[in-house]
């Protein structure tokens, strides 16, 4: 096998058929658990990181290629297409799949006669290969099925520990939310294709002669559709309970890169749609900053370390959605330079979160792993005691909080240069708002500052909350850590060479989305290059030789507690809490809505039985919003239930009526 | 661009634990005393850089990266601002959200070097330190929003330039005010001086950044001082490049200014502390808001 013939779309059907082959091999091994563990994470390793390789090229390939196996029945061919948007989506879903597969080797364990094992990993390769289908799909019906299977698979890993109520739960309403925005997606691509005449995307570029109104119905059902999976507020309600019930590696892959294929399919059909009005990408930038306030409020109250990191999921959604949003107003009025910043910062925004969110999953992971609990309260010193996954996750957070020299910190950077760009040229009205949003993204970069300082002060640092935390010990697993280094190392690598992520980009991928722009126009760009690399390098040298120094020659007198301001007998009960340290900003910054709900039993007897105290962190969209709308559509449904009276000679009489119909239907129709 | 590098370094070195000499002697001054001598930060710092010092037990590596990372970022953020007629020795397109973000990195180390402390007072410290800092950003983006919409361009070097005394006396001039004015209380918040934080308070229930550094000791705390002292010059120096005048064409007039302008500043700052009392912890993010409002009623005049 010659390397161009594989490193091409060709290779992705071997990809394909290695997932597959491997998800089979698992299912059929049966109890066997000892066989299907290891066989199934090397299935996933192998075949995604196969994946990556033949990816690579077509990203900066003009030609899209084909591949397509007839399929009579279902009336469209199986057809498979890889061009710079696909092969951009690919390469951050086959990297998290290899690192969520080499962590799991580890971070799993299966008891020796158990089915587990085998599900586990059927579920994980098919949610692999679906998530490729859909990228690659070339008709709206491969791609809704490939979308059904990967629904349906990551519901599956989600609900891993199902004996928990709370995963039962989260499962269920992830199952909900998933088929809600599945059904716009249905109405979608059936509008289109009657619009387009065939399910084929090829055809659908006969969308961009659609008038105006039907062109934003497609438009809207796209994006509550997608909306609903990538997690845009208001539709995010199931990613907070779904992220943290899933075992860790599946959170980095959901978090990571699931959702992402939901942005995939927004842009996918944006290219087939005709030129969207400017007043829809403001509301949808708009509608991304709220989301990126909510994602990162919330995220600041919670207690769940995993739960916390979803809600700032919801944050870089929103983030993302706020470029986007940008770019579209900017392509609709005309603002070439600063709609190609605000798509190439959303662009490199959808990497970097792939990157860091995959990275802090995966070490939140090991904390929860090492100390058995998902709450921040019961970790604690952690740093002390696994000094490698906690510098790892410290690394997340610093690039999660767009730090310099980390790559957070250039696609935020490319955010900001495009709304200072669209507020200085465009009229005051609209300036202002770009002014604002540039203001408000300060703002909510501020806070990630304060949930991440919150989340690793508390979990890594201070003394020990939990007796295991205080025997928690680093895994001696190499594959563990080498999952966790390979996204920090590109975290890394991003910060201070941006030039080489850019210039991927800024390729044919710019040239399709961006039609009427020179993309290889790099001079609106702050000037990454070599010497940006060298400074930034220098810098971390210099850091990194001072702090080693110091700390191997470290002048000090001796070693003694923290001075506890004169308290002789400090306690671990004393040390802030996360609670307490997200409380002054709750007080002070946030609406009334965020601030957990708390239910307290007090006596005033004289002899008081034991008091309670129960604080909860409910989402207020899904307890204000969507259970009481829920609750009011279950009450109008109960209606339906005369329809099931329980005889059997009524569902006969069903069947009959039903028979009768679609007979006169077939005669009827041509 | 060498010699600019070099006079930029030796004079944020050399001058900024003086500004902190001149504020305290203000201060005395007006109270009736004599005061310390206007060198003490320095025989202060000398004395911290020769003692030995004491960890505590709890604390990583992130405790001693803090002080490192916090004199740091005043030395890299200062390279990005001309330092009044004496221009920037870098500078690009952009770099005004990199000095922003500079100053991010230096609040994570330092946050998360109380942190590792286990310290409930320093923990009190850092969350104070987080959220006042989520409502001091947006202004100074607001006040940089303002500067390159009439300057038209994205440095700092130019923002910041010697045109911006000129345009002080243009249609621009409302806006120019009422942005100094924000920038100052944004370098009062940042610097932890009063009415946000009270530098020499005696109880660590209402401090702020004094709390956060507790544990440090010997050359650390030096460091940290000597770091804020930068820090403090840096910021000043946003707020004096509204006033300062072209450039003479003779470099050490440029630098002697400038360094009168900072020294009238610190002066200046020293009389705010002597006039007011610290305001009360539930009262800053008012008077933060407040700010934030003020630099974009700045804007909107601006485009209006």
């Amino acid at each position: 096998m010659t390397p161009t013939f594989f490193t091409n779309i060709n290779g992705l059907l071997l990809v394909l058929a290695v997932y597959l082959t491997g998800g089979l091999l698992c299912l059929i091994s049966g109890p066997r658990a000892r066989l299907a563990h290891p066989l199934g994470a090397a299935t996933a390793a192998i075949a995604s990181a196969l994946g990556f390789i033949a990816t690579l090229p077509a990203l900066s390939a003009v030609a899209p290629q084909h591949v397509a196996l007839s399929w009579p029945a279902a009336g469209v061919d199986l057809a498979l297409t890889l061009d710079p948007l696909a092969a951009f989506f690919l390469l951050p879903i086959f990297l998290l799949t290899f690192c969520g597969a080499l962590y799991a080797i580890d971070y799993l364990h299966f008891p020796d006669r158990s089915w587990r094992a085998g599900l586990h990993w059927f579920f994980y390769n098919s949610l692999g290969a679906s998530m490729t289908v859909v990228v690659l799909a070339a008709n709206g019906l491969v791609f809704l099925l490939a979308w059904e299977i990967m629904s349906l698979s990551s519901f599956f890993l989600v609900t891993h520990d199902y004996q928990e109520e709370k995963v039962r739960q989260a499962g269920w309403l992830y199952l909900v939310a998933t088929h809600i925005g599945a059904a716009f997606l249905f109405f979608l691509f059936f509008a289109a294709s009657r619009a387009a005449g065939s399910l084929d995307f090829a055809s659908f570029t006969a969308l961009r002669t659609l008038p105006a109104d039907s062109a934003l119905l497609l438009f809207f059902a796209a994006l509550i559709g997608f909306g609903a999976k990538a997690g845009l507020f208001p539709m995010h309600v199931w990613l907070p309970d779904a992220h943290p019930a899933a075992p860790s590696h599946v959170s980095a892959l959901m978090s990571g890169v699931m959702i992402k294929t939901a942005l995939y399919g927004l842009l996918r059909m944006l290219t087939f749609l005709p030129p969207i009005p400017g007043w829809i990408g403001i509301a949808v930038a708009i509608l991304g900053i709220i989301g990126a306030l909510f994602g990162i409020a919330m995220a600041a109250t919670q207690t769940d370390i995993k739960r916390s990191l979803a809600y700032s999921t919801v944050e870089n959604i929103g983030i993302i959605f706020l470029g986007f949003g940008l770019w579209l107003f900017c392509l609709a009025t005309g603002h070439e330079a600063a709609a190609f910043l605000a798509l190439i910062g959303a662009l490199l925004h959808i990497w970097n979160h792939s990157l860091f969110k995959g990275l802090l999953f995966l070490g939140a992971g090991s904390l929860v792993h090492a100390t058995g609990s998902r709450e921040l309260s019961a970790m604690g010193g952690l740093l002390r005691r696994m000094p490698l996954t906690g510098s790892l996750l410290f690394f997340g957070g610093a690039a999660i909080s767009a730090l310099p020299p980390l790559n957070g910190f250039i696609s935020e950077w490319l955010l900001y240069l495009s709304l200072f760009k669209a507020g200085q040229d465009t009229l005051a009205g609209t300036a202002v708002l770009f002014m604002l949003l540039a203001i408000l993204l300060a703002l909510v970069s501020g806070l990630v500052m304060l949930v991440m300082t919150r989340l690793l002060g508390v979990a890594l640092q201070g003394e020990p909350r939990s007796q295991a935390a205080a025997t928690a010990h680093e895994s001696s697993a190499v594959l563990l850590i080498a999952a966790m280094l390979i996204p920090a190392g590109l975290c890394l690598l991003v910060g201070i060479a941006p030039q080489l992520p850019l210039q991927l980009i800024n390729g044919p991928l710019i040239a399709m989305l961006l039609p009427n722009f020179a993309a290889a126009d790099t001079t609106l760009l702050p000037p990454f290059g070599p010497a940006w690399s060298f400074t930034m390098l220098v810098a971390l040298a210099l850091l990194a030789i001072i702090v080693t120094v110091r700390t191997v020659r470290r002048r000090a007198a001796g070693r003694i507690g923290t001075w506890g301001c004169g308290y002789l007998k400090p306690d671990t009960r004393m040390a802030y809490t996360a609670g307490s340290y997200s409380q002054f900003a709750q007080d002070t910054v946030f609406c009334s809505c965020i601030t957990p709900t708390a239910a307290s039993t007090r006596s005033a007897a004289l002899f008081p039985p034991a008091a309670q105290f129960r604080q909860e962190r409910l989402d207020p969209v899904l307890t204000r919003w969507f259970l009481p709308l829920f609750r009011k559509l279950a009450e109008q449904a109960y209606a339906f239930r005369r329809l099931q009276a329980g005889q059997l000679s009524i569902y006969v009489l069903y069947i009959f009526t039903t028979t009768i119909l679609l007979l006169g239907w077939s005669i009827m129709a041509p | 661009m060498f010699i600019r590098l070099l006079l930029h370094l030796l004079l944020l070195a050399g001058l900024s634990p003086l500004l902190i000499g001149v504020i305290t002697r203000t201060k005395a001054i007006i109270a009736g005393r004599r005061g310390a001598p206007l060198w003490q930060p320095y025989r202060d710092l000398g004395k911290l850089f020769r003692k030995d010092m004491v960890l505590s037990s709890t604390t990583t590596w992130v405790f001693r990266a803090g002080p490192v990372v916090g004199i740091a970022v005043p030395l890299m953020a200062a390279l990005l601002i001309p330092f009044g007629a004496i221009g920037a020795p870098f500078s690009f397109s952009g770099d005004l959200v990199l000095f922003v973000y500079l100053f991010g990195l230096a609040r994570f180390f330092t946050v998360l070097a109380a942190l590792d402390t286990g310290s409930s007072f320093e923990g009190m410290g850092a969350a104070r330190e987080a959220t006042f800092s989520c409502l001091a950003e947006p202004t100074l983006f607001v006040a940089f929003i303002v500067l390159a919409r009439i300057s038209g361009s994205f440095t700092l070097d130019t923002m910041f330039g010697t045109l911006l005394a000129n345009n002080l006396q243009t249609v621009y001039g409302v806006s120019l005010v009422l942005t100094a004015i924000c920038l100052f209380i944004i370098m009062l918040a940042e610097n932890c001086r009063i009415p946000f934080d009270d530098p020499n308070t005696h109880l660590e229930l209402t401090m702020i950044h004094e709390v956060m550094v507790l544990d440090h000791s010997g050359p650390d705390f030096g460091l940290i001082l000597y770091g804020a002292a930068m820090k403090l010059m840096v910021m000043g120096t946003l707020v004096v490049n509204f006033v300062m005048p072209p450039a003479t064409g003779h470099l050490l007039l440029d630098a002697g200014l400038y360094v009168a302008a900072l020294l009238a500043l610190a002066a200046g700052i020293g009389l705010v502390e002597s006039g007011m009392a610290r305001l009360r912890l539930i009262k800053v993010p008012q008077l933060l808001i407040g700010t934030s409002l003020l630099s974009f009623f700045a804007l909107v005049l601006l485009l209006r």
